[in-house]
């Protein structure tokens, strides 16, 4: 079966995010860069797919020429082949241009089912994936936690407020992850020689003839507002801290 | 020309969900700011009742599709029908809740729409007449203004941080045609929580534990004080992934982002991608016995102690005061 996975590169959970003096962006140049969590998830499956069923898994990444890393991290895990569509153009992109040039680049290619994060740890805005499956026509299966592959179908696990779905569809479908599906394996040192040598096809904007203009644009960026100072509850023993502590939230917060 | 503020309320089981209320006193106090109406979409199979509460909270005019093939909730007939009423009626601004489903529905119909839509957003505005949306990026260690260059502007407004006021208008019903295309998915089962706790996301007070709660048996403490606090626990990673707490409690910039009006952190240090899925509750207090955690640089109260002594003592005291 044809499997697509796509990934996105993005900060490090445990990045420190200072933005820039004019509220342009972020500043980028201490971050470390990993593959989003979520897709790890997605690329996980997608391999897993793979080695039960056979066939091939193709990585798909928009973003700068250092995405290239994320690509290959997937192909060390062992997928089969990429592609990289990099465009200065396309580095403020919003989800709907970065669905667009997704969904481009896909339509050229055989598919059965395709993965996503089900939001990716910078933009936060986990719309990629529901476009995605817009704009190719398909069924979507949003923040994901267990599939079940039936042939022609598939079965999943979706977990909202209060409540889990089991949810069928047919294939070809665009499911996005979300963590509890798998344990993302690590690329093993073999695996990270063999990725270098795997195929990757890189692609820009006018090749897959899609327009880059954004529909939704972050006009400035700001810090998160400042907390005004805590209160640091004192007492003699844990159980006048306790009281004392029942006291503010009820009286002063007014929040019990 | 695009005119007026539209919102896609949100109901299941015949009952609207909270967020639904958030949203349409949200659109009323932008509508009544540009002179605008305000309409409400809703969906489902025999929902046309439900048109009335909406109208409580602000809403003039609701679009009610009742058609069995809209209940339960499947994205993409709920996307062609809210897509389609979208169009037909040509709003200025949408908004939806950014519940899981929201989420979901929202991405679909702006595909739909070839628009711009701003996820999970912590306050709108309208600036200079236009319409402006403000969220939270990486997890809220940062905010981002967003504008649109298309019409409608969309945006999804994180559930629980904007009031709910009563402000009532007609909320006159107005039937659309609800034609749908067969389905290619299918809701085989819906498993319900039985635990009788409102989910994370929509809870008030959230009493949560991290690595500091030594293992899953001591999250009992935690439980005994949601329970007199009428809360939910939740948990840091370090907890999940030590495997004390299911998947579904991790607050988080890779589990829940929450916005209570109380969270309690209990033994969490207060690692940024923690701090960054709770950084928007209302109250914070943290009850750690490290003074150095970063968790009291975010907390409104901080007890410098040991929460098993601590946690057990304020579970009898709020007891105590709210008896």
């Amino acid at each position: 079966m044809n499997i697509i996975a796509c990934v996105k590169q993005v900060p490090d959970t445990e990045a420190q995010i200072k933005v820039k003096a004019d509220g342009s962006g972020i500043d980028d140049s201490q971050i470390k860069w990993v593959m989003n969590p979520y897709d790890e998830f997605g690329v996980e499956e997608a391999l897993k797919l793979k080695e039960k069923n056979g066939g091939d898994v193709t990585i798909i990444s928009v973003g700068p020429a250092r995405a290239m890393e994320t690509i290959r991290t997937a192909l060390a895990m062992g997928a089969d082949k990429g592609i990289h569509i990099s465009d200065p153009a396309l580095d403020n992109a919003d989800a709907f241009v970065t669905a667009s040039a997704l969904a481009a680049a896909i339509k050229g290619i055989p598919y059965d089912i395709i993965f996503c994060g089900q939001r990716a740890i910078d933009d936060d805005s986990g719309q990629v994936g529901a476009m995605l499956a817009e704009l190719l026509g398909l069924p979507q299966l949003t923040i994901v936690t267990k599939l079940d592959f039936a042939g022609s179908s598939v079965k999943v696990i979706r977990p909202i407020e209060g409540a889990q779905l089991s949810i069928e569809t047919s294939l070809p479908c665009v499911v996005t992850a979300q963590k509890g599906l798998n344990e993302p394996r690590y690329a093993s040192l073999p695996g990270i020689m063999k990725a270098k040598k795997k195929p990757v096809d890189v692609k820009n904007a006018a090749a897959l003839g899609v327009a880059t203009d954004v529909k939704a644009k972050v006009a400035k960026f700001a810090p998160p507002p400042a907390r005004a100072a805590g209160k640091i509850i004192c007492g003699d023993d844990a159980a006048q801290k306790a009281q004392e502590l029942a006291r503010c939230l009820r009286e002063e917060a007014k929040v019990i | 020309m695009a005119k007026g503020i539209m919102i896609v309320a949100e109901q299941r089981d015949g009952a609207l969900r909270k967020v639904s209320f958030e949203l349409a006193s949200t659109a009323r106090k932008l509508a009544d700011q540009t002179g605008d109406e305000v309409s409400a979409i809703l969906l489902g199979s025999g929902i046309e009742g439900l048109a009335a509460e909406l109208g409580k909270f602000g809403v003039d005019k609701v679009f009610v599709g009742d058609n069995a093939a809209l209940e339960p909730y499947i994205t993409e007939a709920h996307a062609q029908v809210t897509a389609k009423i979208i169009k037909d009626n040509d709003p200025a601004i949408v908004l939806f809740g950014a519940s899981v489903q929201g989420k979901d529905l929202s991405a679909r119909v702006a595909a739909k729409l070839a628009g711009g839509l701003a996820t999970d957003c912590t306050d709108v505005k309208i600036d200079g007449g236009k319409f402006v949306a403000i969220r939270p990026m990486y997890a809220g260690k940062c905010f981002g203004e967003i504008i649109f260059n298309t019409a409608p502007a969309m945006a999804s407004l994180r559930p629980n941080v904007f009031p709910a006021v009563e402000n009532a208008k007609a909320g006159a019903v107005t039937k659309v045609d609800v034609a749908v295309d067969a389905q290619k998915s299918k809701v085989l089962e819906v498993q319900k929580d039985t635990s009788g706790k409102v989910d994370l996301t929509e809870a008030n007070i959230i009493v949560s534990g991290g690595r500091g709660m030594k293992g899953p048996d001591e999250y009992k403490i935690l439980e005994e004080l949601a329970d007199v606090l009428k809360g939910t626990v939740g948990a840091s990673r370090a907890a999940v992934d030590a495997g004390w707490r299911p998947q579904k409690d991790q607050v988080g910039q890779t589990g829940k982002v929450v916005s209570p009006n109380l969270y309690i952190a209990c033994g969490i240090s207060g690692a940024i991608q923690h701090l960054a899925g709770m950084s928007s509750s209302k109250c914070i207090v943290a009850i750690n016995k490290d003074a150095e955690a970063p968790i009291f640089a975010k907390a409104d109260f901080g007890v410098v102690d040991d929460l098993f002594k601590v946690v057990p003592e304020l579970t009898v005291a709020c007891k105590k005061l709210l008896a």
